[in-house]
C-alpha cells in the first residue's frame, strides 16, 4: 500500500473510490451491527455472497479493479439502527430497505430486485398505524424524526473498508485541519461550535482541548473513552462498529490541535466486534499514511493504540480509565490535578468519548456556525440514544437536542409495545433518573433535563410501561452501582450497600415507613461526599423514583403490595375454589407445608408460610392456582 | 505447580508485549483467552517479567470482573442483566439456565466443564432484549423455553465436536 503523501493525493483517491462505488450497478448492504448479527444477518450475507458468485459477479469492494456492467457488490454495513426489524438489507441504487430478511428470502431478492429491479413488497416495512408500505428509509417514521450527523454514513458504507470511508469524504476534515488551519484555529472552531462531551457530563470539549494545549509539558495524550458501561446503552458500540474511521479521524484532529503524539482507545471487552473493526481501521489508516509518521506528508506524527477494558464500570470515570491503561486497578483518584493537567502517565490528556470525537470532523469541515444551526443554543448538535425497553421500535436513534422525549418515544419509537400504558422513561442509566408522563414535553438538552433532576448521560433511554415496578427498578440500579463500586471511598462502598439493603427490604414486603427518610438521608450523604462521579450519582435513580412515584414505595411498605405485580415476594398464590378438585397434589408438592385442606373442600394457601416458589402451580392438574 | 507447558505458552504470550507495567492487563487478557481462565500461579511469573510486584499483579487481576481464577466451561453463557434486558424479563431466562444445569449464583460451572453461566451488565444488544452471549455469539429475544432449547443444541454440538 502506498502512503498518501498530500492533500491532493487524498482528494484524487477519494474521487477514484467514489467512482468505483458508483460503478457498482447493484450494491447490497447487509447490516452487520451487533443487533442484526444476533438476528442472523451473517447467514443472510453468506447467502447473498453465494448467489452473487453464481451470477458471475464480484463480491468484495475492489477499487483497483474496473467493474463490469453485471457486477453485484455485497457488503457488510454498520448498524442501521432499526434493530427491532433486523436483519436489515439495503439495496442500492434502488434505495429499498428490506426488513427481517432471512437466508431463504435471498433467492427471491435476486430474482426480483437484483435482476428485474422490482420491489419485493413482502419484505418492506409496513407503517404500524396507516399500514402503508415504506419503500426506503426516509419513508419509515422511525427514521423521519431523526437528524443524522454522527451516524451519517453508519449503515451506508462497509465499516471494514477504509476505501469506502475515504470515498464518502472521511479524512477530508483531517486534511483541512492539517493543511489550512493551525492547532489553535482547530481549538477555536471546536470551542465556537460549543460541542459538549457526549459521555454524560456535557463539559465543553473545546475547553478541555484548550487547557491541554496550554500546559507546559510537551508530551501529551489523546484518549477515547469507549468503555460504554451504562446498562441499556449501545450508541458508542454502534459508532465504533459501524463507522470507526469517523471517530479515529476526530481523535487525530484532536491530537493535532493539542500537539499530542500518541493516543489510546479504551474499549469494553464485551464489544468484540468493535475491537476487531477498530483494530482493522487503525491498521488500514496506518497503511494509507493517515496515522503514524508524517501524516499525509504534513510532518505531523500520531500513533493510536487500543486497550481493552476488563469489565469494570468505574473505568468510565476519567482517572480510573487512565489508571487502567497504565496497567493498574481502575480506581478514581482525588482531583485536582485534573486529567487535562496530569492524566495518562501523568501527562496532559484530552479525554473524550466516542460520540464526541465522531462529531469533530463535520464541525471542522462545515464550520461552527453550521453546527450551531442544529439543536439548541446551549446544547448544539445532535445526540444518539439507544431506545429500548417497552417501546415498539427499539434501536439506535440520533436526534437534535431540544427534541421532546414524547417525540422520541411516540413518533420515532412508535409508542408503547402491546398498547400498554406509558409509565416512565429512564434516562442516564445508573447515574440518571426517570421522566414521567408530565415531563414528556420538556425539551431534551443538557441543561433542561438537569432542572428535572436527571441527566442526559451517555444516551440510554429505557422506556417502561405499566408492568414495571419503579421500586424494583431503583433496587436494580442500586445493586448495579453497589456491585460496580470500586471500594476506594467509604460513602460509595458502604453507602450504596446500606441503600441496597433498605430497597431489598422494601421489595420483599418488609419495609418500614422510616425507610423512605433513611434512603433520602443516605442519598444526600453519598451525593455530597463520594469521591467520583459514579458514587456521586449512584443514589439518583432512587431519589428520582422517590420523587416521581412515592405512592409505589408506600404501597410496598404499608399495603405490602406491588402495584405492577412484579415483586416476587409480594405476589400472592391463590387457589380458585371454583376450579379446585381438592386432589391434594398441591399440598403434597409444597415444600413448606403451606397448603392445607380436606376432601371435598377447596384447598387453601397459608400466605404467612408460602415462599412463592411456584411448586403448587406446577403440581396442579386443573390450573386452579393463580398469582394475584 | 503448573505443568511446564504453561510457562512455555506464557513466555510466548509475554513476547507479544513490551516488558512494562502497562502490558499487564493485555497479557492477562491473552492468558485468559488461551486457558479460559487465569491460572493464579502464573501471576508471579508475569509480574517478575514485567517488573512489578506479585501483590500488584494479583490486585489488578482480582479487581476486574472479567478475569477469573476459576476454570470455566467450554461454553460460557453470559446472560445480560442490563436495564433493557431486566425490564424485558431476563431473570426467568437465567433461572431456567441454572435449573437446567444445576447451577446457582454460587456455582457457575458444571462439573463436566461444559457450561459456565454468568450475568453481565450489558451486551449492547439492548434492542433485542433479553439477550445472552454464548462465547462470542449473541442470542437475541430469549425466553426460558429458548434457553432450554439452547442447552440441548450446545450439548449436541459438544457431542459432535
Amino acid at each position: 500500500m502506498k502512503k498518501i503523501q498530500s492533500r491532493e493525493e487524498l482528494n484524487e483517491l477519494s474521487k477514484k473510490f467514489a467512482e468505483a462505488i458508483k460503478n457498482e450497478p447493484v450494491r447490497i448492504l447487509v447490516c452487520a451491527g451487533t443487533g442484526c448479527q444476533a438476528s442472523g444477518s451473517l447467514k443472510v450475507w453468506e447467502k447473498m455472497c453465494e448467489l452473487a458468485k453464481d451470477t458471475e459477479i464480484s463480491v468484495e469492494f475492489a477499487p483497483e479493479i474496473a467493474h463490469d456492467k453485471n457486477q453485484v457488490a455485497v457488503h457488510k454495513s454498520g448498524c442501521l439502527g432499526f434493530c427491532e426489524q433486523g436483519p436489515l438489507v439495503r439495496i442500492e441504487p434502488l434505495g429499498a430497505l428490506y426488513t427481517k430478511v432471512k437466508p431463504e428470502d435471498c433467492e427471491e431478492i435476486f430474482a426480483t430486485t437484483i435482476k428485474k429491479h422490482e420491489v419485493l413488497h413482502r419484505l418492506l416495512y409496513k407503517n404500524k398505524i396507516t399500514g402503508e408500505e415504506c419503500f426506503n428509509q426516509s419513508e419509515i417514521p422511525f427514521y423521519k424524526g431523526q437528524t443524522r450527523v454522527v451516524l451519517k454514513t453508519c449503515g451506508t458504507i462497509a465499516p471494514e473498508s477504509i476505501e469506502e470511508a475515504i470515498a464518502v469524504g472521511e479524512y477530508q476534515a483531517l486534511a483541512k485541519a492539517l493543511f489550512s488551519m493551525t492547532g489553535d484555529e482547530v481549538i477555536k472552531t471546536v470551542l465556537d461550535s460549543k460541542l459538549r462531551g457526549r459521555g454524560g457530563g456535557g463539559f465543553v470539549a473545546g475547553k478541555k482541548w484548550q487547557q491541554v494545549a496550554g500546559q507546559p509539558e510537551k508530551i501529551r495524550y489523546v484518549v477515547c473513552n469507549g468503555d460504554e458501561g451504562d446498562p441499556g446503552a449501545f450508541m458508542d458500540c454502534s459508532i465504533m462498529e459501524g463507522d470507526p474511521h469517523r471517530m479515529i479521524e476526530g481523535m487525530i484532529i484532536a491530537a493535532y490541535a493539542v500537539g499530542a503524539q500518541e493516543g489510546y482507545i479504551y474499549v469494553r471487552a464485551e464489544y468484540p466486534l468493535a475491537v476487531k473493526r477498530l483494530s482493522l481501521a487503525i491498521k488500514q489508516a496506518t497503511e494509507y499514511g493517515l496515522l503514524g509518521e508524517n501524516i499525509l506528508g504534513s510532518g505531523f506524527n500520531f500513533k493510536l493504540n487500543i486497550n481493552r477494558g476488563a469489565g469494570a464500570f468505574v473505568c468510565g470515570e476519567g482517572s480510573a480509565l487512565t489508571a487502567s491503561i497504565e496497567g493498574k486497578r481502575g480506581m478514581p483518584r482525588v482531583k485536582p490535578p485534573r486529567t487535562v493537567e496530569q492524566g495518562l502517565f501523568g501527562k496532559p490528556t484530552v479525554l473524550n468519548n466516542v460520540e464526541t470525537y465522531a462529531n469533530v470532523p463535520e464541525i471542522i469541515l462545515r464550520g461552527a456556525d453550521w453546527y450551531k444551526t442544529i439543536g439548541t443554543s446551549d446544547s448544539p448538535g445532535t445526540k444518539t440514544f439507544a431506545l429500548t425497553g417497552a417501546v415498539r421500535n427499539t434501536g439506535l436513534v440520533e436526534v437534535p437536542f431540544g427534541i421532546t422525549p414524547r417525540e422520541i418515544i411516540f413518533n420515532i419509537g412508535g409508542g408503547i409495545r402491546g398498547d400498554k400504558k406509558f409509565k416512565a422513561v429512564q434516562i442516564g442509566g445508573p447515574s440518571g433518573g426517570c421522566l414521567t408522563e408530565k415531563q414528556l414535553d420538556e425539551p431534551l438538552d443538557f441543561d433542561s433535563v438537569k432542572k428535572l433532576g436527571v441527566i442526559v448521560g451517555s444516551g440510554g433511554l429505557v422506556v417502561m410501561d405499566e408492568d414495571t415496578c419503579m421500586v424494583e427498578v431503583a433496587r436494580f440500579f442500586m445493586e448495579f452501582t453497589h456491585r460496580e463500586s470500586c471500594g476506594k471511598c467509604v460513602p460509595c462502598r458502604e453507602g450504596t450497600l446500606r441503600m441496597l439493603e433498605i430497597l431489598e427490604r422494601i421489595v420483599a414486603g418488609q419495609g418500614r415507613l422510616e425507610d423512605i427518610e433513611e434512603l433520602r438521608t443516605l442519598a444526600d450523604l453519598i451525593i455530597h461526599t463520594a469521591l467520583c462521579g459514579l458514587g456521586k450519582s449512584a443514589p439518583l435513580p432512587v431519589v428520582s423514583t422517590l420523587n416521581s412515584f412515592p405512592e409505589e414505595y408506600l404501597a410496598h411498605i404499608q399495603d405490602k403490595k406491588c402495584p405492577a405485580h412484579v415483586c416476587q415476594k409480594l405476589k400472592q398464590y391463590i387457589i380458585d375454589p371454583a376450579k379446585c378438585k381438592s386432589c391434594s397434589k398441591c399440598a403434597r408438592g409444597c415444600p413448606v407445608q403451606a397448603i392445607s385442606g380436606e376432601r371435598g373442600v377447596p384447598y387453601k394457601i397459608d400466605q404467612a408460610k408460602c415462599i412463592k416458589c411456584g411448586a403448587c402451580i406446577a403440581a396442579c392438574p386443573f390450573k386452579a392456582i393463580y398469582i394475584a | 505447580m503448573l505443568a511446564p507447558s504453561f510457562y512455555t505458552k506464557t513466555d510466548e504470550i509475554l513476547s507479544h508485549y513490551p516488558a512494562q507495567e502497562r502490558s499487564l492487563i493485555p497479557i492477562i487478557h491473552e492468558v485468559q483467552e488461551t486457558y479460559n481462565y487465569v491460572p493464579v500461579e502464573l501471576l508471579p511469573y508475569i509480574a517478575k517479567h514485567i517488573g512489578i510486584t506479585e501483590t500488584k499483579a494479583y490486585s489488578v487481576a482480582s479487581f476486574y470482573e472479567r478475569f477469573s481464577f476459576e476454570p470455566k466451561g467450554k461454553f460460557i453463557i453470559r446472560v445480560c442483566d442490563g436495564t433493557a434486558c431486566h425490564v424485558r424479563h431476563s431473570l426467568p431466562v437465567l433461572e431456567r439456565l441454572r435449573s437446567e444445569l444445576g447451577l446457582s449464583d454460587k456455582k457457575h460451572t458444571t462439573d463436566d466443564m461444559l457450561f459456565t453461566v454468568e450475568t453481565v451488565s450489558c451486551l449492547g444488544a439492548c434492542s433485542l432484549a433479553p439477550a445472552l452471549m454464548v462465547n462470542e455469539h449473541v442470542h437475541p429475544a430469549m425466553t426460558p423455553e429458548k434457553a432450554t432449547e439452547l442447552i440441548k443444541e450446545l450439548r449436541e454440538e459438544a457431542k459432535n465436536a
